[in-house]
């Protein structure tokens, strides 16, 4: 990532200091709307990207429901659907007169678990975006990911960490379903940010015109989450804390209807580490955050770039060794595709494939299968 | 973007939550009931295969996001006026429904594109603001993109009673649980907005002053917990209906889906039109 030449050059000195307050404020009033992307915003490319990102926790939600569930809960699913989609018409009072409402993702993922909280809100979105027009059609791979996936599964995982082991009715349930929800929609802004703020760098005209969303990503996320941090997510935080509370004095039981989940020895690899693969999947998408940072990693300079830091010599070994190697995906580019910055993310996904599976094949080396005890 | 826009009730001074969320929760019951009754009238698009439409949706959409000509994109817009026209839309409803809701929220999004999007100048105005060209370029690509898209997903509402798109939607290769669970959550939705209406109505009507911010919020988690409570309660319900009538963990429809030669043509023309958009706009 030595040199990063930004497709766009943008230029806050010829926007005047006033209309940047003005736009400041109106970030901070967009906030209060839910991030239902609307179609047009992205590329179809991005589109079909986080349907393949959302794909697998559909099926796991699917695939749950028909083994292990009985049939009761496709009205559960469908009346906590509905149940979303109405605490979304919620208009919350904010200080300063306006309003702003709640998306239930984080209540649904504490009451009924998260794959029931990704499939309730699914649904709900899909309702919205089909029949009045809220958020797009195509849109709904990133607006699930961002408000059913990444919602539900950072509050529940927040509001597990909190109140695990305590009595249902505690103090700290209500702070865990709080903290848990403030963070969950922050969270989800910043992907949703993150989304737009890929597209002028990906998808423009020859002559830099961006076709789709046209703000970078140093304006998109920092306006995203600063505007939901600020409003958004504070509402779905007291919407979520005030109903747990509520729950607590009328109706405690409903609090009980997800356990902690044990861990027993036969469960799949997956399901025993899967609170880590969903990190290290959220680090695999934060990648791209390297293309906002400019120059390289401190001391990973290469010969070259240490003469222009100064240096005036190189050190012969270094020099003699630097030409040993000619990696594949040099400087994280694909040249082929004559895009440096797509050349990036790609590059950091081929990587981690092929870390992963060289890790995968080390433990099948080093592990033997232990013998079934049938 | 969102709910909100839905909530632009004219405002007498400061309305309150309770009365906003009234006003929201009956315009989108009076939305539902208005795309039901246009749905069932006779018209163009209404007499044509729901699953071909549910297709030519898809494609329509996909035309207008892959197509890099402004001009492109503004035809496909027109082209749902015209077919909305055809379908006995009202002309004026599908025109303001599109441009005054959702791409308001757009327009100020795209905005200080024109400002900041560097480019040649196009337009100067006082306090040293320059329009540029390809920031004129980029916000219309915004806008138009949004209120196309909007349109096309609208006609298909307008034109396909919600049980018709359900079932159509099995061509899209969707599990049959999860259209059973679509068709389930949009009845319960009537339902639950009924309840919550009730709920606020009861509510409204015992009020003699203002509420302060703190009542707001004891009302609002009240309000919240009983309509789960309630959501909870009616699911057992469900489902012990569900079990009685004797549902066996696998929903069956009747599909009485028919292609005739008139589906095949519009299909071909559909076909044609995407074609055409994305060639005339690579």
């Amino acid at each position: 990532m030595s040199k990063l030449p930004s497709t766009l050059p943008w230029s806050w000195q010829r926007f005047p200091r006033p209309l940047l307050v003005y736009y400041g404020g109106l970030g901070l009033w967009l906030g209060t709307t839910a991030m239902h992307i609307p179609d047009g915003y992205l590329s179809p490319v991005t589109s079909i990207i986080m349907f393949l990102i959302v794909l697998p926790f559909w099926v796991m939600g699917v695939r749950k429901l028909r083994e292990k569930m009985t049939a009761r809960n496709v009205p559960l699913i469908a009346l906590l659907a509905a149940f979303s989609f109405v605490i979304m018409m919620f208009n919350v009072p904010i200080p300063g007169g306006t309003t702003a409402h709640a998306v239930g993702g984080a209540l649904a993922a504490i009451i009924m678990g998260p794959e029931i909280g990704t499939m309730a809100v699914s649904i709900a979105l899909v309702i919205q975006a089909f029949f009045f027009g809220d958020g797009g059609i195509l849109a709904l791979g990133a607006n699930c990911f961002n408000m059913a996936v990444v919602l539900p599964y950072v509050s529940y995982a927040i509001y597990q960490a909190l109140s695990k082991n305590q009595p249902t009715l505690s103090k700290r349930r209500i702070v865990g379903a709080a903290l848990g929800a403030w963070t969950g929609l922050t969270v989800a802004a910043f992907f949703a940010g993150f989304e737009f703020g890929i597209q002028p760098m990906l998808f423009h005209t020859a002559n830099g015109t961006p076709l789709y969303a046209p703000y970078p990503l140093s304006i998109s996320i920092p306006a995203m989450v600063l505007a939901h941090a600020l409003v958004a997510s504070p509402v779905e935080a007291l919407v979520t804390a005030l109903v747990v509370a509520y729950l607590q004095r009328a109706n405690p039981s409903t609090l009980e209807f997800v356990r902690k989940p044990e861990i027993s020895p036969e469960m799949s690899g997956f399901a025993k580490w899967r609170l880590l693969w969903i990190v290290l999947a959220v680090l695999i998408v934060l990648v791209p955050i390297g293309l906002l940072a400019p120059g390289t990693a401190w001391g990973e300079w290469g010969a070259q770039q240490l003469t222009r830091r100064g240096l005036a010599f190189v050190p012969q070994g270094m020099a003699k060794l630097s030409g040993l190697w000619s990696a594949p995906m040099r400087g994280y580019d694909l040249p082929a595709l004559k895009n440096a910055d797509l050349g990036y993310i790609l590059s950091g996904i081929v990587g981690t494939i092929v870390i992963g599976i060289v890790a995968w094949l080390f433990t099948m080396l080093v592990t033997t299968r232990k013998p079934e005890s049938k | 973007m969102s709910a909100a826009s839905r909530s632009t009730p004219k405002r007498t001074r400061r309305s309150s939550f309770v009365e906003r969320t009234l006003v929201d929760i009956h315009h989108t019951l009076e939305q539902s009931l208005f795309a039901e009754n246009t749905a069932r009238q006779p018209g163009l698009l209404q007499g044509l295969d729901p699953r071909l439409k549910i297709l030519a949706m898809l494609l329509l959409l996909l035309a207008v996001s892959l197509s890099r000509s402004l001009l492109v994109i503004a035809a496909l817009y027109f082209l749902t006026l015209g077919l909305a026209y055809f379908s006995k839309v009202p002309l004026g409803f599908f025109v303001k429904r599109v441009w005054l809701f959702i791409p308001f929220f757009t327009g100020i999004i795209a905005l200080p594109a024109l400002f900041i999007v560097p480019g040649t100048a196009w337009v100067h105005l006082p306090l040293g603001l320059v329009i540029t060209t390809t920031g004129v370029q980029t916000a219309l690509f915004l806008l138009l993109r949004v209120g196309s898209s909007v349109s096309v997903g609208i006609l298909l509402i307008l034109t396909t009673p919600w049980n018709s798109v359900l079932k159509a939607l099995g061509v899209l290769r969707l599990p049959a649980v999860i259209i059973l669970m679509l068709g389930m959550t949009y009845r319960y939705i009537h339902l639950l907005l009924n309840i919550t209406n009730d709920m606020f109505l009861s509510r409204k009507s015992r009020l003699l002053r203002p509420l302060s911010g703190e009542e707001n919020r004891q009302l609002i988690g009240a309000t919240s917990g009983t309509l789960l409570s309630k959501s909870l309660q009616v699911s057992s319900e469900v489902y012990l209906a569900m079990q009685s009538r004797g549902f066996r963990d696998y929903p069956r429809t009747i599909d009485t889906f028919e292609m005739r030669p008139v589906d095949w043509a519009a299909g071909l023309i559909v076909s044609l039109v995407f074609l055409a958009a994305i060639w005339l706009g690579r």
